[in-house]
């Protein structure tokens, strides 16, 4: 805490000269870098659009209202399939991230050179790939639909959940696995009394977590063809049916803080 | 003498038995009631195959040549896009997660504030962009207005969570001395909360990122709209290129900002 001395009084402040002119000079720079970015994006955006928007937003505003209320007994389906991808995926997801988590954590893994690498590979391109870019992928390869939704999902969660998992994996106890191996186990009975206990309250949480995530996310992939309610919401924006779009959100959201709420209770419930 | 034989067993993971066997049948019907209801057209899948092969073995070799142009375009506008909405995305975030901290808001404010980050943390990046596309045009812009609203919702829920469990004792000392409340909150609560606001700007900037892939699938420019592009014209290599760049690049993002973070901390 620096105290300059100014003519015949003290005044206190923050930092000293070095650390203020450190501290400007990143502003500065911070100031370049956002002004030069910005730059560029400006040069590639017609502005006569950004400005007209908020009377497009009124208007687009105006068709929404009144929503089309009867429209939502048809988008029952939908959020069963919803669902269905949210939840199957999760499963899939979860079942495949088990053996690689066990395959990548340090002190389960049965080779560090080889094997270790190699699953965490997976698990971070699994992570990178965003889910809607995977059903993009799937639905060339398996056509359009629920199916290639809930793949794209599972596949998605890998990474997730694997990651989480191993980290809980490395770190467990080792009394209680050489309690165990002192019994006499083998490697597998090692794996079923030693380490699944201790990580089957960090897997439930994983997966409750991941399951509310995949909810928000098997919204979208619908757009791109994958199932769900998103494929409603691509084909009504597209037929410009604003009234019915609306409907669309609502739902959206009230399945979001639905299942925001369920999970809350359920981790709750066993934690 | 009589043993009587004592086998060990592993207790269930449900206690109640009629709970155990409850749920059981509720996940069976469950599944079967979704293996019912679920279209799945085998023939389509067959055809796909030896799509999804052509797919696999694009990736041996990618062709990042052909469109170098494109790609590089694309990954450039990506990376403005994530700079400039994460700083904008935290600017707006800095006064809603104080809004949002029980200890500093009244009542009003602090409603509305949570209001705000439920609305921005329900809808998905990709619904964003849609609606703003549709506003603002094609291009980086409606991508970047995208990519700051949804930092809202990220940024400021788990800010706001930071403040909340601050030191009261260190803010009370600011405000004897007579601060004003902007002082106040400049030298009372934002000295104690900066390291995990780093920490959430390098966390958000990594996952902007990986976003603005996908939201130029729907029009809101950046590498997004080269992958799209290259899957429309069935140029599997190109799209395989475009892929191995994203991941590179996340996981180039995602050690540096891991290992800032840890510095920082």
């Amino acid at each position: 805490m620096p105290i300059i001395k100014q003519k015949d009084y003290k005044t206190w402040k923050k930092f000293d000269r070095k650390r203020d002119l450190q501290n400007w000079l990143c502003w500065f720079l911070g100031t370049l870098i956002f002004s030069f970015c910005f730059g560029l994006i400006s040069s590639k955006t017609i502005w006569f659009y950004v400005f007209d928007s908020h009377n497009e937003a009124l208007d687009l505003l105006g068709r929404m209202f009144p929503p089309e209320t009867n429209y939502f007994f048809t988008l029952i389906k939908p959020i069963w399939d919803t669902l269905n991808i949210a939840t199957i995926g999760t499963t899939i997801g979860t079942l495949i991230a088990i053996p690689l988590a066990f395959l990548s954590a340090n002190n389960t893994t049965p080779s560090k050179k080889f094997i270790r690498p190699l699953a965490l590979f997976c698990i971070v391109s699994s992570r990178s790939i965003n889910s809607v870019i995977w059903a993009l992928l799937l639905v060339a390869v398996v056509g359009p639909g629920v199916l290639a939704g809930i793949i794209a999902i599972g596949l998605r969660s890998i990474g997730f959940c694997g990651k989480l998992l191993y980290e809980a994996i490395e770190e467990i106890d080792e009394n209680q696995i050489e309690a165990i191996e002192a019994t006499g186990a083998n490697k597998a009975q090692i794996m079923t009394f030693g380490i699944v206990p201790q990580i089957l309250p960090a897997f439930t949480s994983i997966s409750i977590y991941r399951w509310d995530i995949n909810i928000r996310e098997a919204t979208v992939v619908g757009l791109v063809g994958a199932g769900g309610i998103g494929i409603e919401l691509d084909a009504q924006i597209g037929d410009l049916a604003w009234a019915k779009v609306s409907v669309i959100l609502l739902t959206i959201v009230v399945a979001v803080v639905f299942s925001e709420w369920i999970t809350a209770k359920i981790r709750k419930a066993i934690i | 003498m009589n043993y009587k034989k004592v086998i060990w067993k592993r207790k269930p993971l449900i206690k109640n038995r009629l709970l155990r066997i409850g749920l059981i049948l509720l996940i069976s019907t469950y599944l079967l009631s979704v293996f019912l209801t679920t279209e799945i057209d085998w023939q389509r899948i067959l055809e796909g195959i030896p799509r999804g092969k052509i797919f696999i073995f694009a990736f041996f070799p990618p062709d990042f040549i052909t469109r170098s142009d494109e790609i590089l375009a694309g990954i450039f506008e990506s990376l403005w896009m994530t700079i400039v909405a994460t700083i904008v995305g935290i600017l707006i975030s800095i006064p809603v997660s104080l809004g949002a901290a029980k200890n500093i808001a009244p009542k009003f404010v602090y409603f509305l504030s949570r209001g705000v980050i439920t609305l921005s943390r329900s809808f998905q990046e990709v619904i964003l962009a849609i609606f703003f596309v549709k506003l603002m045009g094609f291009g980086p812009f409606a991508g970047m207005v995208t990519l700051s609203l949804s930092t809202i919702g990220f940024f400021a829920k788990l800010l706001s969570e930071d403040i909340e469990d601050i030191n009261k004792s260190q803010a009370e000392a600011i405000k004897s001395t007579g601060s004003s409340w902007f002082q106040w909150v400049n030298y009372g609560v934002q000295p104690q909360v900066m390291p995990r606001f780093i920490g959430l700007s390098l966390y958000r900037l990594d996952i902007n990122f990986r976003e603005s892939a996908v939201i130029g699938i729907v029009g809101g420019g950046g590498i997004g709209s080269t992958l799209n592009t290259a899957f429309d014209r069935y140029e599997f290599e190109t799209a395989a290129a475009v892929l191995i760049v994203i991941i590179s690049i996340v996981m180039i993002v995602e050690y540096t900002s891991s290992h800032l973070r840890k510095l920082i901390k």
